[in-house]
């Protein structure tokens, strides 16, 4: 006996909801999902008529959704908005070019502009370069903090009021597991806002459209919409230690759905206690970008790399950033400290 | 955030085997006979010692306990409370070297009726236990979990708590204390050798049933969790105490924290897992076990032969997903033997967060969930993942005025309140409680905007049809009526209130 769609009660039910476990047809479970992102974007006051928005595209499946519903909505709804692409090239053969392809695919069907930066104009060097110094560990500290302030660097330069991201639930829920087992309090208590208040000058605010959309209904929508994403994990990402918070993730919502949900509910709801230090916001003596230290961390990585002391941004030497700082050398029993690992 | 394993590497490779022959760290004389951590081998003496030192530390620390005071522990039976006792003991000991000066009593709950074990299996268990209570010769009370078909309603109202006693206080009570010292010894009340109030079994067959209305393992454990907690506290009440001591270890309370964030227990985290947690008001539910590792107490029980009943518990031998609760154990137990700051590095972030209750006026209790007592967090903002919850459920579900959640396949039909199987049940509540059958339950919706996020989860695991939720106790269902009542009385009279709910 088919199953009925549990909102129109007429079609035939094609899929069920991860989210609620409801039996939904095609045409309804597009209007609840993309109602879900519209409302998100409402309640949460996310965007202004006029605003120019930049949407960082990696060519995967979050942002490939997350460009076509902005765009969809966009008009639907008529948000005033003007749309752009914005994204990334880590400089990494094999995967981002080849995923960058599905972005430019992206912006002929959906009529936007597209600006790619990349980390080798913007640094000097490429993942693959960095990756041959120091190899497939730590590496995703370099392109996490790179890709951050990339995405800045590019929105400043295309002049976007906001970007947003493809972040999902399911990714805010790890964020927030993760935070706790690295005890980063401060991230704990600022990972599942909807969007970063404006932290001053030289960085665009940020905000998550699909913060509550989950990652399997994003696949869903993906499939039943026949959009063109590109679905390679990046290969040079062993990165274990995520990997467990993301398993148990995803164990917990086999045992409970809603967990993903839950999580977040909670993170939203933590309140830290006064008097626990936090870092304060200043920023790099360097180069001007947000930093809780005298130099940021892209600086520190930079200098690293530059100096051949790659270890330099990996765990904490925030005594050593004056000496980086003036240009001053380091003594040898540091520098020894601070070079690769060779195996 | 991909540096986390490495960060581990280099502290990892350096240690070196524990060799057997190896001093002890602290004293640097005896032999080493244990190793605490990855580098700390203490000899027997110094083990003891730091032990027990770290207890006496944890109370002097947070100065909650005052000279005199009745303080109830609550005992399971398992390593961690049995240690407690020992610690306790050791504290009151007449050669201690700052003596504790509390007046302890022991509390055991029997759990064996929920969780289904034999009236001989249990009875087994008990008289283990008293053997182990009767040897500390402190009062103890032995108490099965049927009692809590028995408790009052007042048991989920926050009390009214003695007024804050300043930290000056404290001070002025303990030099109070030490100059009337009269030998301050517990009195160690007369036993009666009944190993267990008798148990009826309909009383057992009713707690069953009101577990298995539970349809995931998880929410049956949550629902667990709270009945004994209301427990607790009742006997606490009954007995004359005002503080509650849980066996809670770092380990446990680690396993706790992640899976209390997994079950949305986000706002109510503090509470769980903090030292110390009023909201109950008048009796204060303390964890002084927390500085602990599980490692460390086994090693102490084992080493100062502290005896430790096994009881099994709900998730006793099931798979690891069985429940979230049991699942997010075996994840940090087996993050933990990789990465072995895992435990401590989650324990650290309970002692970030916000332990203040909010509220403080607790004559009325809107705020304050049903089941775990704790604030609600409910207050639909506009951007949350509750409200986005919502969304999400009734935009996936037909536009009929029906509030509650309608099947899609089998439309329920309209009077299904009293099912032939809670039929019986219902009569007999009504029979001894009182007014139920003709009242029927509180509807579940009604129910579900008395509870929190999280309790919310846990009555809808109990399944959408209103017999399952009419097997919750008595006592939960009256006062969900009474603040029914309450809350249509303040309806009608809204419009000549003055705003004072801002106040306080």
């Amino acid at each position: 006996m088919p199953v009925l769609c549990s909102n129109c009660v007429d079609k035939r039910a094609v899929l069920k909801r991860p989210k609620t476990g409801h039996s939904l047809c095609k045409a309804c479970f597009f209007w609840a999902f993309e109602e879900e992102v519209h409302l998100t974007i409402v309640a949460a006051n996310l965007f202004k008529p006029g605003e120019i928005v930049g949407i960082a595209a990696s060519g995967g499946k979050d942002s490939t959704v997350l460009a076509h519903l902005m765009k969809l909505l966009n008009e639907r709804y008529n948000y005033g908005l003007e749309l752009m692409l914005l994204s990334v090239d880590e400089g990494i053969s094999g995967y981002r070019d080849d995923s960058l392809e599905t972005v430019k695919r992206n912006q002929q069907q959906y009529e936007l502009p597209l600006k790619i930066v990349s980390y080798e104009e913007l640094y000097g060097w490429t993942m693959d370069a960095i990756v041959k110094q120091i190899g497939l560990k730590n590496n995703c500290t370099f392109c996490g903090v790179f890709r951050r302030q990339a995405l800045d660097r590019g929105a400043i330069m295309l002049k976007v009021d906001k970007i947003c991201t493809g972040h999902n639930a399911d990714d805010v829920a790890e964020t927030v597991l993760m935070n706790i087992l690295r005890g980063d309090i401060a991230r704990l208590r600022r990972c599942t806002a909807i969007s970063t208040a404006s932290e001053g000058q030289g960085v665009v605010p940020r905000c998550k459209p699909l913060k509550y959309a989950y990652e399997k209904e994003i696949v869903l929508y993906a499939y039943f919409k026949k959009l063109d994403y590109f679905s390679t994990e990046c290969i040079y990402s062993p990165n274990a230690y995520r990997g467990h918070a993301r398993t148990f993730l995803k164990d917990l919502e086999s045992i409970r759905p809603s967990s993903i949900m839950d999580i977040i509910h909670s993170g939203e709801n933590l309140s830290v206690r006064e008097g626990v230090k936090m870092p304060v916001q200043g920023t790099c003596n360097r180069c001007g970008y947000i930093s809780s230290q005298s130099l940021c961390k892209s600086c520190v990585l930079l200098e690293g790399l530059n100096r051949g002391l790659p270890k330099l941004g990996i765990g904490k030497h925030h005594r050593l950033h004056d000496r980086i700082l003036n240009q001053q050398p380091l003594t040898e029993k540091e520098e020894r400290k601070l070079k690769s690992i060779n195996f | 955030m991909c540096q986390v394993d490495e960060d581990y590497h280099g502290p990892l490779q350096r240690a070196e085997v524990p060799s057997v022959s190896k001093k002890c760290v602290k004293c640097k004389e005896a032999t080493a006979a244990v190793v605490i951590r990855a580098g700390d081998a203490y000899c027997r003496g110094c083990f003891k010692e730091y032990f027990i030192h770290k207890f006496r530390a944890m109370l002097g620390k947070n100065r909650v306990i005052f000279p005199g005071e009745k303080v109830l522990l609550a005992v399971s039976g398992g390593p961690s409370s049995c240690s407690m006792l020992r610690q306790v003991q050791e504290g009151l000991s007449h050669n201690a070297h700052k003596k504790l000066r509390f007046l302890p009593g022991v509390v055991f709950i029997d759990e064996g009726g929920a969780v289904g074990q034999s009236v001989e299996e249990r009875q087994r268990t008990v008289a283990e236990l008293h053997a182990v209570f009767k040897a500390t010769s402190f009062p103890f009370h032995m108490v099965p979990l049927e009692q809590v078909l028995d408790l009052p309603s007042s048991v989920v109202v926050t009390a009214a708590s003695p007024s804050e006693r300043a930290a000056s206080a404290y001070k002025a009570a303990v030099d109070h204390f030490i100059q009337s010292d009269t030998t301050s010894c517990v009195t160690p009340r007369q036993q009666e050798e009944t190993l267990l109030p008798d148990v009826q079994e309909s009383h057992t067959h009713s707690l069953q049933q009101l577990i298995g209305s539970a349809k995931t393992l998880t929410a049956k454990e949550e629902l667990l969790n709270t009945l004994r907690q209301h427990l607790l506290v009742h006997t606490a009440r009954t007995e004359g105490y005002s503080k509650v001591m849980l066996g809670d270890n770092c380990t446990r309370l680690a396993v706790k924290l992640l899976s209390s964030i997994s079950l949305g227990r986000g706002a109510q985290l503090a509470q769980d897992t903090g030292f110390s947690d009023s909201r109950y008001g008048d009796i204060m539910l303390l964890r002084p076990m927390t500085e602990y590792s599980a490692k460390e107490i086994a090693y102490y029980n084992r080493m100062f032969r502290v005896p430790a009943v096994f009881t099994a518990s709900l998730d006793t031998r099931t798979a690891d997903k069985s429940s979230i609760q049991h699942l997010t154990e075996s994840f940090v137990i087996k993050l933990q033997a990789d990465f072995p700051s895992t435990v401590s590095t989650i324990y650290r972030t309970s002692e970030k967060l916000q332990t203040a209750c909010r509220s403080s006026s607790t004559e009325e209790c809107w705020d304050r969930c049903l089941l775990c007592v704790c604030a609600l967090d409910t207050a639909a903002e506009n951007a949350s993942a509750f409200k986005a919850t919502l969304i999400s459920e009734q935009l996936s579900q037909s536009k009929s005025p029906k509030a509650t959640r309608p099947n899609p396949e089998s439309t329920a039909p309209a009077g299904q309140c009293c099912s032939p199987a809670g039929g019986g049940d219902c009569g007999k509540a009504a029979s001894d409680g009182g007014c139920c059958s003709s009242a029927k339950a509180p509807e579940t919706a009604h129910l579900r905007s008395l509870l929190c996020y999280s309790c919310q989860l846990t009555i809808k695991d109990m399944g959408s049809n209103q017999s399952s939720v009419e097997h919750l106790p008595q006592y939960i269902l009256s006062e969900a009526q009474r603040r029914r009542r309450r809350s249509q009385m303040r309806q009608e009279i809204r419009d000549f209130l003055l705003d004072e709910a801002d106040e306080g």
